[in-house]
């Protein structure tokens, strides 16, 4: 009996692993696992507070309305890539509020004359601190502020089209 | 051959750049206390650049390490102490941010992964041991063919 058990403890350890690593694949090809990821410490929290060229955490509170921040810059590849569906969210109605991470404003300018301006407000973080306090690792970033002004979704990377419906959809539209 | 020689002595002439190319610290950042450096390094060394991932942010040639180390000075230069900058950083960045993860009860496993695998490795290797038993000693039959096989 001991025997066995000590035959099967390795086999059943294996099994556990192996289960495990199943899982992890299945996640990673589903995208809902990313170990690359570094999920946001400001879900179901207060926007952290800053004053920016542009507009502060104040403006974004007395909005009494679900606000979506992306962080970009003129610079930034990835920011071409979402311009459109950044675009398509505004026309629903969404109110999206820029914050141009390390980008000169003649540039920054620019790039929306180029690619269109999906912003009501642009504001400048040249320093690249308040993205620091946001928990940024890179543009682009996507956070949904509530009315409240907690934060309630994050998204890093260019904005997918199939986030559009759901974004509205937190956005209360 | 000639040429080959010029070649050879060109090579050992050249001086070599002292400062290497790839140098990603510039000397501007460090801080002026000696002491005050050295903690800010050994500290960097212990906190994730989010950007590489696998390397900390003092090694790191990517911009967001360089304003990560940055703050690091920053704060130590204002007086903070390790644990405060930690909780600084951890607190927007999350516990990935460091290089040595915490023990909690999430990582209670992975701490304990290295004693769990002793403990089968020698589970295994008692097991299999137990199992070698000596055999048997022979009946009286058989030491009489042995003694019979080995007279032929």
């Amino acid at each position: 009996m001991n025997r066995r058990m000590l035959l099967a403890a390795p086999l059943g350890a294996a099994v556990l692993g192996g289960g495990a690593f199943y899982a992890m694949l299945r996640g990673l090809q589903s995208g809902k696992f990313d170990p690359r990821g570094v999920p946001s410490q400001l879900i179901d929290k207060p926007l952290p507070g800053f004053t920016l060229a542009g507009f502060g955490s104040a403006d974004v509170l007395t909005a009494k309305r679900p606000v979506v921040i992306n962080f970009f810059a003129s610079w930034c590849v990835p920011c071409l890539d979402e311009a459109a569906t950044l675009m398509a969210l505004s026309r629903r109605g969404v109110p999206i509020w820029g914050i141009a991470y390390k980008d000169k404003a003649l540039a920054t300018a620019n790039f929306l004359v180029r690619n269109g301006n999906p912003y009501q407000r642009v504001a400048h973080d040249d320093a690249g601190s308040v993205a620091i306090d946001w928990g940024v690792t890179g543009v682009p970033e996507t956070y949904l502020i509530d009315a409240e002004g907690i934060v309630r979704w994050r998204f890093v990377g260019p904005l997918p089209d199939s986030a559009l419906d759901g974004l509205s959809k937190l956005a209360g539209l | 051959m000639r040429a080959l020689l010029i070649i050879a002595a060109l090579l050992f002439v050249t001086p070599l750049p002292v400062t290497p190319a790839w140098a990603i610290s510039d000397p501007a950042e460090a801080l002026p206390n000696a002491a005050q450096e050295a903690r800010a390094v050994e500290l960097g060394g212990q906190l994730r650049c989010l950007v590489c991932q696998n390397e900390s942010i003092e090694d790191s040639g990517a911009d967001l390490a360089r304003d990560l180390r940055h703050i690091v000075r920053q704060h130590i230069a204002a007086g903070e102490t390790d644990a405060q900058i930690i909780a600084w950083m951890v607190a927007r960045y999350g516990d990935f941010v460091r290089l040595r993860p915490p023990f909690r009860l999430s990582t209670a496993l992975l701490w304990a992964s290295p004693l769990l695998a002793l403990l089968l490795a020698g589970g295994l290797a008692l097991g299999l041991r137990r199992r070698a038993a000596p055999p048997p000693p022979l009946s009286d039959a058989e030491q009489q063919r042995l003694a019979h096989l080995l007279e032929e």
